[in-house]
């Protein structure tokens, strides 16, 4: 599961039985400090979501499971929430890093 | 399953049925010193973990579904296990 700013539409006419009626919209996924990662990717939208919200977005079979009718349809990514808040701690804050020996975290 | 540390929180007040009610956390999974970081990631919380703990996570869509007792749950990172510690041989 993964973040995504919504920068745009997509309308197809002709699509797969099972996908008729569902909106499309073109996603940049980010990472936690909100960087683009790759190149934009089309996603369903479950969650009534517009241009410039931030999103959380669920890939491969669970994007067709997050559908509202049909289950079994090709969808591999689909935006399943609109983040309205987002508390991220910088990472110098924690060892990110497994050493070896004992690492006990509590 | 993967090791990872909670570093934020994420409120969704509009969400899928399957999100209603449950924590969002944002993890960053672990690696060992001289590795690169994989990129972070959004999963669902099941046992009550906070920002700096250490936890363990399901990545696969299967066993959340077993998880969370919904066979058509659209949720692929679930957090299991908050950790205690590690030993890595040296």
């Amino acid at each position: 599961m993964l973040f995504g700013r919504v920068c745009g539409t997509a309308v197809c006419t002709i699509k797969y039985p099972g996908t008729e009626g569902l909106k499309l919209l073109v996603v940049q996924p980010l990472n936690k400090k909100l960087e683009p990662i790759g190149s934009v990717q089309v996603a369903a939208d479950v969650v009534d979501a517009g241009i410039g919200d931030l999103c959380v977005m669920v890939r491969s079979r669970e994007a067709a499971l997050a559908m509202p009718d049909v289950k079994f349809v090709p969808i591999d990514l689909a935006l399943v929430g609109i983040v309205d808040e987002l508390a991220v701690s910088s990472e110098d804050e924690f060892d990110l890093f497994i050493h070896p020996g004992w690492n006990r975290f509590s | 399953m993967i090791l990872g540390k909670v570093l934020g929180t994420v409120v969704i007040t509009i969400s899928h049925p399957h999100y209603k009610n449950r924590r969002v956390l944002v993890v960053q999974p672990l690696c060992m010193p001289g590795d690169t970081p994989s990129e972070d990631f959004i999963a669902l919380d099941n046992t009550q973990a906070g920002i700096g703990d250490t936890v363990l996570v399901n990545r696969e869509g299967n066993g959340a579904r077993q998880v969370l007792n919904n066979p058509e749950a659209c949720v692929i990172s679930v957090i299991v296990g908050i950790v205690d510690s590690v030993y890595i041989e040296e």
